[in-house]
């Protein structure tokens, strides 16, 4: 399957903070560990609530956390 | 492999698991009704209406011997809740398991039309019941590893 236009720092902004677990943010946005790990890779684009919680948890705005390049469904 | 995974197969097992048995109880304790018979609509209407009941208790109890078995061998708990993904893929898989229960509505009707003795149409809705939870479960495994 494609990956999703929807590309994220999540990885280096979790690294960023005291190297915070998969585990730790999705707690904090109220998913489960295996939703974070997909969207890192790019095989689940959240939903914007979602997306904005996360944003919420590196005090950021939601496009420094999340980028759209259309172009990468066409790959 | 995550806990959710193991749920499905797991789901998909009993469910192959409660049907084969059942139908063998059915092929050995009523042999006649169900070929030589073909009109005996009140037989096929209990068969479907116990298979419901039985097929629900059954994979209940499966589950729950799952989770304390999984609990037991890996220490893994099961997730308190299912988020947006979880509630995404479980969608997109009964869309995808709806479609085929639809198709198996129309070729138990299409033996119907063509003459097709009537217990062939009972077998067929019992299948294609059967095909599109194996659909769901599939499509769930797919969504999950390979992405929506």
């Amino acid at each position: 399957m494609a990956k999703t236009p929807i590309n994220n720092d999540i990885r280096k902004l979790r690294f960023n903070q005291d190297e915070m677990t998969q585990q730790q943010l999705a707690d904090k946005v109220g998913v489960t560990r295996q939703t974070i790990a997909a969207i890192e890779n790019g095989k689940y684009s959240p939903t914007l609530e979602l997306a904005f919680r996360i944003a919420q948890v590196f005090s950021l705005p939601l496009e420094e956390v999340f980028t759209y390049n259309p172009e990468d469904t066409k790959k | 492999m995550p806990y959710q995974e193991k749920k499905i197969i797991i789901s998909m097992i009993s469910s192959l698991l409660v049907l084969a048995a059942y139908w063998f109880y059915i092929y050995q304790n009523y042999p006649a009704e169900i070929t030589t018979t073909p009109t005996n609509f009140r037989f096929w209407g209990k068969t479907i209406l116990i298979l419901i009941p039985v097929s629900i208790v059954s994979r209940i109890v499966i589950m729950i011997l799952f989770t304390i078995a999984n609990r037991i061998a890996t220490r893994e708990e099961e997730p308190s809740f299912s988020d947006e993904r979880d509630k995404l893929i479980e969608l997109k898989a009964m869309r995808n398991s709806h479609w085929i229960f639809i198709l198996g509505f129309f070729v138990a009707m299409g033996s119907l039309a063509l003459g097709i003795a009537p217990y062939w149409m009972f077998i067929i809705i019992i299948l294609s019941g059967f095909i599109s939870e194996m659909a769901d479960g599939f499509s769930q495994l797919y969504y999950y590893r390979k992405g929506i």
